[in-house]
């Protein structure tokens, strides 16, 4: 019995496609384990940031005072982290207010103006931006950019001030929310452009020669058939450009001269600040539970960059499903 | 009927005209639109060229053989010395480890995710694996920092530590890249390869990762072109040093983005009037000129990233 059964059952295991034995199985393992490890990464960026930020959040009000190193006559984490947050979605908001227009105008240049020729050597350019360095950006906007600029804001508060009810402070170093924001503007710039223009490259070609049949002109089409077909395409990469806003420190760093207040006095200095710049300035300084303070407002950046970053996945990822475009 | 056949000349030509031209309106807001877009364009090239130029201008005037090899170790005030070499060091061998570290992890990734990936693991991972390109950078150095602070204790600063956190910022670009690389081998290759009876992980080493190891390089250098510009990791895991250090496991290290922050910081010197080996500026014009030299490296790995491709990819066609 046992002589008879024993020879169909290894056919049939061979049969059912189980060819994988020895190296192939190891490699298979070894491979899933390198995406195994990065979630774990992923994972343990996560758990690391709350287990040691976690004393700053259990800690008393005297303890944060001291050992916190919290700025004087704040007594809980909150009141550090409310302005910073305010002042990190501030500056962002600005940014992504100044750079979305502007990339889905280079994109659309990109996409549909420019010469087929010149579109690819364009694209290479706005993706130098991309590779420039924070830190130079940083160099730039504070040494080159800000006293350029400092003229332009106080003459914009100038005008503001002229209007009955409104009071804007600028100052003359430049040093302001506003110039930051400018710098940030233009380091998102290349991402927004990258995924506009993908989007917009998908546009179905029929869409655009029906608008033109029509009799559409040019930016006809792009109103009717590109912008409709891309907008959820520009909403996701606005928020990638936005997570990156957030996220971004150098620039701020170096150009922004800090202050803790809830304040909408975008061109003075001394006035906000943001959470990545905030840990940088005061990191090497620091030590024990002051260490586990700035851990904590980084945990508060981490968790506003991920829902923004899957919010904007999500929306890419829902897109591809619903667009039509296959 | 006799209407339609005696149409006047002139009517038809009037419908013609009316139909082949937009009205005066909407050809406005068309030319109106247009130079809006090319407007935008401009705008953007504005700081873009501004930055190139101001730091090429700015940066050659104290670009030199002597500020390239010597490092900041026993300069101080407005000493007319002092260079970038411990900063090159630093950087050079801090990016080096973070390649090893994540090029391993995001090219096994990129298999799993393009040979092997079906189910909730590849859907999670491929998810993931963008959200984590949107890591602030302050956040993966922190991590590096509570990571490494378990076992060195707090107040720990080392090179490796600045690795592991270029590495989380790494990793995530290079599996996207070379997923992407990995998905443009035709699958004709593998199916022959099968046939051949070659076994499975025979076929991704010596067919899939030989095919689009041009690719898979160029992934790999713009992704290190990408993290070797970091500054903020590096500031809170390795610190600033002024003096050589090629050791990644023992003490602070200097890197070129971190020298240009704390030159930057420290901003002009005050001179005594009439001290002869006392520049003023100093500093900035050190900061200048590491920012020159870190955008040519950034440069030149960018362009050596796009010549591998063009020179040593496969004909597929």
């Amino acid at each position: 019995m046992t002589t008879t059964a024993s020879p169909p059952a290894t056919t049939r295991r061979r049969r059912s496609g189980d060819t994988e034995r020895g190296m192939s199985r190891v490699f298979r393992w070894i491979s899933t384990a390198a995406a195994v490890l990065l979630l774990a990464v992923l994972a343990a960026v996560a758990v690391f940031l709350v287990q040691r930020g976690l004393p700053a959040l259990t800690a008393s009000g005297e303890e944060l005072q001291t050992a916190g190193r919290l700025p004087r006559g704040m007594t809980h984490l909150g009141q550090l982290v409310g302005p910073l947050v305010f002042g990190t979605l501030l500056a962002a908001a600005i940014a992504l207010l100044l750079a979305t227009p502007v990339a889905v105008g280079i994109a659309l240049f990109i996409s549909h103006y420019a010469p087929r020729r010149l579109a690819a050597g364009i694209g290479y350019v706005v993706d130098l931006l991309a590779a420039i360095p924070s830190v130079v950006f940083g160099l730039w906007g504070g040494r080159t950019l800000a006293p350029v600029v400092a003229d332009v804001w106080v003459w914009v508060a100038g005008v503001l001030n002229s209007i009955p009810g409104l009071e804007v402070r600028a100052t003359a170093t430049g040093r302001s929310l506003a110039t930051a924001s400018v710098v940030l503007a233009v380091m998102i710039l290349p991402i927004i452009t990258a995924v506009s223009r993908e989007v917009f490259l998908q546009t179905p070609k029929l869409h655009e020669e029906a608008a033109l049949a029509l009799g559409a002109t040019r930016w006809e089409v792009v109103r009717t058939a590109v912008l409709p077909f891309g907008r959820s395409g520009v909403i996701s990469a606005a928020m990638l450009g936005l997570g990156r806003a957030l996220g971004e420190t150098m620039a701020v760093l170096m150009i922004l001269s800090p202050g803790l207040l809830y304040s909408f006095q975008i061109f003075d200095s001394g006035q906000q600040q943001t959470i990545a710049a905030y840990i940088a300035n005061q990191f090497p300084e620091s030590s024990g539970l002051a260490v586990n303070v700035l851990i904590a407002t980084g945990l508060a950046l981490f968790v506003i960059t991920m829902a923004v970053n899957m919010l904007a996945r999500w929306i890419v990822a829902r897109r591809k499903e619903f667009s039509g475009a296959n | 009927m006799s209407a339609t056949t005696s149409t006047p000349v002139g009517d038809t030509e009037r419908v013609r005209a009316m139909l082949g031209s937009a009205d005066a309106g909407r050809k406005r807001t068309d030319r109106m639109m247009t130079g809006l877009i090319y407007a935008a364009f401009v705008v953007a090239m504005i700081p873009l060229v501004s930055l190139l130029w101001t730091v090429v201008i700015r940066g050659i005037e104290r670009f030199s053989p002597y500020f390239l090899s010597v490092s900041m170790r026993g300069v101080f005030g407005g000493m007319d010395a002092g260079g970038i070499y411990h900063a090159i060091v630093g950087t050079l061998v801090i990016t080096l480890v973070a390649a090893a570290i994540s090029v391993p992890i995001g090219l096994l990734t990129a298999v799993y995710l393009v040979e092997y990936g079906r189910g909730p693991l590849a859907r999670v991972t491929t998810f993931f694996v963008d959200v984590m390109t949107g890591i602030p950078s302050i956040v993966a150095g922190l991590f590096a920092f509570a990571l490494f602070a378990i076992f060195f204790g707090p107040g720990v600063r080392l090179g490796v530590a600045a690795s592991v956190a270029l590495s989380v910022l790494m990793i995530p670009v290079v599996v996207r890249s070379s997923e992407e690389m990995l998905r443009l081998v035709p699958n004709e290759l593998r199916e022959a390869s099968y046939a051949l009876g070659v076994p499975k992980w025979l076929t991704i080493i010596k067919v899939v990762l030989r095919t689009s190891v041009a690719g898979l390089t160029t992934g790999v250098l713009l992704s290190i072109a990408r993290v070797i510009g970091e500054t903020a990791p590096i500031l809170i895991t390795a610190g600033y040093a002024d003096s050589i250090n090629f050791n990644p496991f023992e003490g602070r290290m200097a890197t070129l983005p971190v020298y240009i922050f704390t030159q930057y910081r420290q901003g002009t010197v005050p001179c005594a009037p009439g001290a002869l080996d006392c520049v003023e500026d100093i500093n900035l014009m050190r900061a200048w000129a590491a920012a020159l030299t870190l955008i040519l490296i950034v440069m030149l790995l960018n362009l050596v990233g796009r010549l591998v491709t063009r020179f040593f990819a496969p004909k597929l066609r």
